[in-house]
């Protein structure tokens, strides 16, 4: 029998009008509570965390997207007096955003630093700018870098939970954990479902975190790219390679489009942007491959026309593209909540 | 001149079979004899009893002059890459290099093969000759113009000098900083097939045949990269090739968790290829043994993987590491010390590496199986970048002799 997540512990009282919302999802398959449940300091790879683990922020997140449907005031205070420090080393907008919003719906003090990766390569080195953070007393770090395993790095050297908010090619577990919630909440479970994941998957980090995540959670999952832009030996991740899009979209439940970088389409891994859209573009025709419910997903920004066409990306039932990026929020939400809980001195946290 | 004897060592002879009881006879800086031989009465006597007596080691492509280290680990000279600051392509600079280590250390600086090491013009490959320079290299990347490297292999071997060459196909290796796989894949990091090695090696085989020139390949890490020097061998070729202890001990998964310090080039390989390293070792298809030497501080390592520099420090576990060949029984230490010694010796045309009369007097005397700790923190190497730190290992050279003089 698994325990049921009950309301979630905060040290401050929260507001009467807004309680939180009961869930109906599926609990952690786990009887461990806790601390005991949810061990880690930092959140840098899907690779570090157990499927009942990912069950469990996914639970915990189901929360917040719930509390953020609910109505017009979303806060919640249990952050309140911590500083966020969102360090972005790599431009963004919706994921700082997303962080953005989820650090002030908990009530914390929110400070976003953006440094070109120019700047920091002329001038301190990437340890001097994490001791800079951590002396001024961060309650939570949230890093973007260009550089596969910066993040790691930084998170070596400072005394607060960092949140990996994407590096290099490597990974981008939050991304993951919100596609796997969006899924979750449109087809139910993972067991048995069909996940093709297309494109550039070579140099996705966001690539990396669902296979090993949707793997994890017991999805069969596709990796379709064209030849140039597949991983070798992708299959330790967990996916099944496909360079045809008619194959690795037959029968899919889920068709997750990928983000070609402009710097990609030039000709030194795929030939134009127009080629790749007629080989591998998600388009009407070729969705109607995959089951007649799938569910189409993109992580953003869109290039419309070339991965995708815009009829997919804007079909009101199949496409699930907004429903991500709300529950990007709730993700967030729940990382952050979870990770403070220790400081915080959250009972069977600390 | 007085006369030195070294008693009651054995002698770990690169020309012999196997370590026998014998003595040096030294004068000067020179060996007179070695062997079974008689000692005259009148000779300084030196006891060895309990050690094994080599030739000092010779490492053929270091990229720092690290006496310290060098010293620590039995290495009594070194051939000094081009790729240094201020590039080896000038006799002035190379002149400055042989100066750097004396007199107790002799450094034997590699010519760059072209200016700047760019690939494009030659170098003054004669003025640096004449400087003292033992070798012409291409630094750490490869000559991507066939015609440019075919007239630097012609060039040097009408001065008799070696071409050491680096194995990577530029155009493959691009900016990639592991070996395609599983590992590199996990990691996302930018990688290249192995097969960039193999590659490079088929061409320069390709002109050194038509050149009719001598090269060396310093670091050869690959299966299809060894087959190919078999094949040049028994063809008759002058074509020889080194490996570094980390491509025989380490595998390309010992950068997970991206751990700088195991950041090298040519970058770590598959463990299939790291099993046909040893075989290649075993059955001589690897000439020289060399520590690749590279200390890189903090400001280089501590630094995301791919921004980070390749290269480890190599000089101080050289001699303990591979006398785990000897151990596991894939080489004779007599074998061994050709590999770290005479082989490098006879490539760089140097009167060193062996117990001939006339050779230079450049001693080791090492504990085969002294256990040690190799400590990061406590190197006497200018950096501890080891991937290889609190691996225990064993053997150590106790006392160096470099041209008839202990340290």
């Amino acid at each position: 029998m698994h325990a049921r997540i009950s309301a979630l512990p905060s040290p401050l009282p929260s507001p009467k009008a807004h309680p939180m919302p009961e869930t109906t999802a599926a609990p952690a398959s786990s009887d461990l509570t806790g601390r005991a449940l949810f061990p880690h300091r930092h959140l840098l790879s899907i690779a570090d965390l157990m499927p009942w683990e990912i069950r469990f922020l996914l639970d915990e997140a189901e929360h917040w997207a719930r509390a953020n449907r609910s109505g017009a005031r979303k806060h919640d205070d249990r952050l309140a007096g911590m500083t966020q420090i969102n360090a972005f080393f790599e431009n963004s907008t919706r994921t700082l955003l997303s962080f953005e919003i989820a650090g002030k719906r908990l009530g914390a003090d929110v400070v976003n630093m953006h440094a070109g990766q120019s700047s920091v390569k002329k001038g301190e080195t990437l340890i001097d700018t994490a001791m800079t953070l951590n002396a001024m007393a961060a309650d939570v770090i949230v890093i973007r870098h260009a550089s596969s395993g910066a993040v790691a790095l930084i998170a070596d050297k400072v005394d607060c939970p960092v949140l990996n908010a994407g590096d290099g090619w490597h990974q981008h577990p939050t991304q993951a954990l919100l596609d796997a919630l969006t899924i979750r909440r449109r087809k139910g479970s993972f067991e048995g479902l069909i996940v093709a994941i297309c494109g550039d998957v070579l140099h996705s980090r966001v690539a990396r975190s669902n296979m090993l995540c949707l793997a994890a959670l017991g999805a069969q999952v596709r990796a379709v790219a064209p030849p140039t832009l597949m991983p070798p030996e992708v299959e330790m991740l967990g996916a099944t390679p496909f360079t045809s899009m008619a194959q690795g979209l037959d029968g899919a439940d889920v068709v997750m489009m990928l983000r070609l970088q402009n710097e990609r389409m030039d000709g030194a891994f795929i030939p134009s942007a127009r080629e790749y859209h007629m080989l591998y573009g998600l388009t009407p025709e070729r969705l109607a491959l995959a089951k007649p419910d799938a569910l189409v997903m993109h992580p953003g920004p869109m290039n419309r026309g070339v991965e995708i066409s815009s009829v997919v990306a804007d079909h009101p039932t199949r496409s699930a593209i907004t429903e991500q990026v709300e529950m990007g929020v709730a993700i967030r939400m729940a990382c952050l909540d979870v990770l403070t809980r220790g400081a915080r001195g959250v009972e069977g946290w600390r | 001149m007085t006369t030195f004897a070294i008693i009651n060592g054995r002698l770990a002879d690169p020309a012999g079979d196997a370590p026998v009881s014998g003595s040096i006879l030294i004068e000067g800086d020179r060996i007179v004899a070695a062997g079974d031989i008689a000692v005259p009465a009148d000779a300084e006597r030196i006891d060895a009893q309990g050690l094994v007596v080599a030739p000092g080691l010779i490492d053929l492509g270091v990229f720092a002059t690290d006496k310290p280290a060098f010293h620590f680990g039995g290495i009594t000279r070194a051939a000094l890459m081009p790729d240094q600051s201020s590039l080896l392509d000038d006799a002035a600079l190379i002149r400055q290099a042989t100066r750097a280590g004396k007199p107790d250390f002799w450094v034997h600086p590699i010519a760059a093969a072209t200016r700047g090491l760019k690939g494009t013009e030659l170098a003054e490959i004669g003025m640096m000759q004449a400087a003292g320079a033992k070798a012409v290299g291409t630094g750490r990347q490869w000559i991507a113009d066939s015609g440019v490297m075919l007239r630097v292999l012609s060039y040097a071997s009408g001065l008799g000098l070696t071409v050491i060459a680096h194995a990577e196909d530029g155009g493959l290796a691009g900016k990639a900083v592991a070996t395609s796989g599983e590992t590199a894949t996990r990691l996302g990091l930018p990688h290249a097939p192995a097969c960039a090695e193999a590659m490079a090696i088929a061409r320069d085989i390709m002109l050194a045949r038509q050149a009719g020139a001598a090269i060396h390949f310093r670091l050869v890490t690959t299966k299809a990269g060894f087959n190919l020097i078999r094949a040049a061998k028994a063809e008759g070729l002058r074509v020889s090739c080194g490996i570094s202890p980390a491509y025989l001990f380490l595998a390309d998964n010992a950068v997970t968790d991206f751990r700088t310090f195991a950041r090298l080039s040519p970058p770590l390989r598959s463990e299939d290829d790291r099993k046909a390293s040893i075989a290649a070792v075993a059955d001589g298809t690897v000439d020289v043994i060399t520590s690749s030497h590279d200390p890189r501080g903090a400001e280089d390592k501590r630094l995301p993987f791919a921004d980070a520099s390749p290269g480890m420090a190599g000089a101080e576990t050289l001699l303990a590491l591979s006398l785990n060949l000897v151990r596991e029984g894939q080489v004779s230490l007599n074998r061994l010390m050709t590999l770290l010694s005479a082989n490098p010796a006879r490539i760089l045309g140097v009167n060193a590496g062996s117990f001939a009369p006339g050779s230079a007097a450049d001693l080791i005397f090492v504990d085969p199986d002294a256990p040690w700790i190799v400590d990061s923190a406590k190197m006497a190497a200018a950096a501890g970048n080891t991937p290889f730190d609190r691996v225990p290992v064993q053997g150590r050279a106790r006392r160096i002799m470099k041209g008839g003089v202990f340290l």
